[in-house]
């Protein structure tokens, strides 16, 4: 009896839960199999091997790839310059606020913060033209096209990386360097078979959030194309507002439902790695 | 060997600020163009003209309806995901961890799923649901709070997460219960004042992803804060680069007091027990 009440407690959480999020999952997976009169098809789901939508999804795993091994090395140096600093150091509080701030905040501030810098009357631009007359448009506009969708993803994807891979650089003691030291170990060798190999795991799982960070992302791929939908999120975007062609919006909802399978897979491996590194850097 | 250590400390520090100060070069460039985008006065000149209307209330709600709109919803919309999230997060994780430990796992699992559920596809879902909220409540754009919680679940989650692991919750509640206190005192007087940090970054992580957020809000036709930023960004873009950088200011600034309210409070329980 008292096991029973005590369920009451959480009702509250899993109601909520359930309809803002439990719900919305299921509209998306079973909308993906509803054809405009309601019945059972699988029309939307064959619908994405149609050429653009293909083109797409390969356009935002190479984009969201690309950008998360960028970020992941640039990251991991930036986190290790860091953590040789010391747990309580300015550097370090400034370096994980500004990451925190950056990796989170993203979005449209950061389409306007790169067309500040390099878009046709960006400073950069500017001071390349005026300065040194160098054109960097030279070959067209590439800032609103995937290139520029490279460079500002990476711009968030670095702290992100800081953010996730701080953890396990902490679990790095100084002793095992010295033991390594002390049996005659070069710092090469201690990269190669002590810090590498234990950090390995770690990286890979964070290279692997990083993917499914970019890939998730919306807010800057909106606010920097204008036009067309080079990647996934467009093309929702675009199924979802289309006014001209009825019954998109059920092939909206297969795209979703073909996200959620993508980063799924990457946060199911990106767990396995998580256990793997817990056993013995926490 | 101490010779060693202290020329590979010299290494690391050679090291450390070559690579901070070459990445933090990189990553203030676009928000120093930012600035000097918006300081940009007539003949080339240095002109502080944009962020004075951003600090005239009056005159920016008068010239930039829109913007006013956004900023007013967006700092509600802060109150209330805060509120909502911590109504429902705290009560929910100390009774499961008190009372019901075979569920952990499982209220573990669903407060991370939005973590593997990308926000264009949440509004997908959550379009029809909403036709529901609008039928009940009204269309105001404070309704993105119930959205807006299931974002802020995963990081609010882990931090009173966090905070509850560092205390013995079991042992306080049981004395406070032999006492003769009720649940609500518990909560309230003994895990509450226990876990306030944890609690604190709950809050600033979730002020933090409404002031940015902009997918959800954009999508389901709400006016916040980015959605204003963006579209004032096409027709007069001076004013909205100004106040995407106020606002990545402000919370950097957020992110930063709360790195002192965490340390602090360690250094503190370490004083205690050493004493």
């Amino acid at each position: 009896m008292s096991r029973r009440r005590d369920l009451l407690g959480v009702v509250p959480f899993f109601v909520f839960v359930g309809i803002f999020l439990i719900i919305p999952t299921l509209v998306v997976a079973i909308g993906s199999f509803l054809g405009t009169d309601n019945r059972v098809t699988f029309d939307n789901v064959t619908a994405l091997a149609d050429g653009y939508i293909v083109q797409a999804f390969i356009r935002s795993i190479l984009l969201s790839a690309v950008t998360a091994i960028l970020g992941a090395v640039i990251g991991a140096l930036l986190g290790y310059a860091v953590v040789t600093a010391g747990p309580d150091s300015t550097v370090r509080r400034v370096v994980t606020s500004a990451c925190g701030v950056l990796a989170q905040f993203g979005g449209v501030t950061l389409a306007f913060a790169f067309m500040a810098t390099i878009g046709l009357s960006g400073f950069v631009t500017l001071f390349l033209r005026d300065s040194l007359g160098v054109d960097i448009f030279a070959g067209g506009v590439w800032l609103f096209d995937l290139p520029g969708l490279v460079l500002v993803y990476t711009y968030f994807q670095i702290p992100l990386m800081v953010i996730v891979f701080l953890p396990a650089l902490d679990g790095i003691r100084p002793q095992w360097r010295e033991a390594t030291e002390s049996l005659g170990g070069s710092t090469w060798y201690y990269w190669r078979h002590v810090a590498g190999p234990l950090l390995a795991p770690a990286f890979l799982g964070s290279t692997l959030l990083l993917f499914a960070n970019a890939f998730s992302a919306y807010a800057t791929a909106a606010a920097l194309v204008s036009q067309g939908s080079p990647i996934v999120p467009l093309q929702i975007r675009s199924a979802l507002t289309s006014e001209v062609l009825l019954g998109r919006e059920n092939i909206g909802k297969a795209m979703a439902l073909g996200m959620v399978v993508v980063v799924a897979v990457v946060m199911s491996l990106y767990a396995a790695l998580q256990r793997r590194t817990s056993r013995w850097l926490d | 060997m101490v010779g060693l250590v202290r020329r590979r400390a010299r290494r690391q520090r050679i090291m450390r600020w070559v690579v901070v100060g070459v990445l933090g070069i990189v990553f203030l460039l676009p928000l120093f163009a930012l600035l000097e985008f918006t300081t940009r006065g007539a003949g080339g000149k240095l002109s502080w003209d944009t962020w004075r209307v951003l600090f005239d209330w009056q005159q920016l709600s008068e010239t930039y309806p829109v913007l006013w709109t956004g900023m007013k919803a967006s700092f509600w919309l802060m109150l209330l995901s805060v509120t909502l999230t911590l109504a429902l997060l705290v009560p929910t994780v100390v009774w499961v961890r008190l009372r019901l430990p075979r569920l952990r796992r499982l209220v573990e699992f669903v407060c991370l799923l939005p973590l593997t559920i990308p926000a264009i596809v949440l509004v997908v879902g959550l379009a029809p649901v909403y036709a529901w909220v609008v039928y009940f409540i009204g269309g105001s754009s404070l309704t993105l709070t119930f959205a807006y919680t299931i974002l802020a679940l995963p990081f609010a989650y882990r931090a009173i997460d966090t905070g509850l692991s560092a205390i013995d919750v079991r042992t306080l509640a049981e004395a406070a219960r032999s006492l003769g206190a009720g649940w609500a005192t518990v909560m309230w007087r003994v895990v509450l004042p226990n876990i306030r940090s944890a609690v604190l970054s709950a809050a600033f992580l979730t002020v933090a992803l409404v002031l940015g957020e902009f997918t959800i809000a954009s999508l389901l036709n709400r006016d916040n804060l980015q959605v204003a930023i963006n579209q004032l960004g096409k027709s007069s873009a001076t004013i909205s680069f100004a106040v995407s950088l106020a606002a990545l200011v402000l919370a950097f600034v957020l992110l930063f007091l709360l790195s002192f309210a965490g340390r602090g409070r360690r250094r503190h329980r370490r004083e205690r027990t050493t004493s």
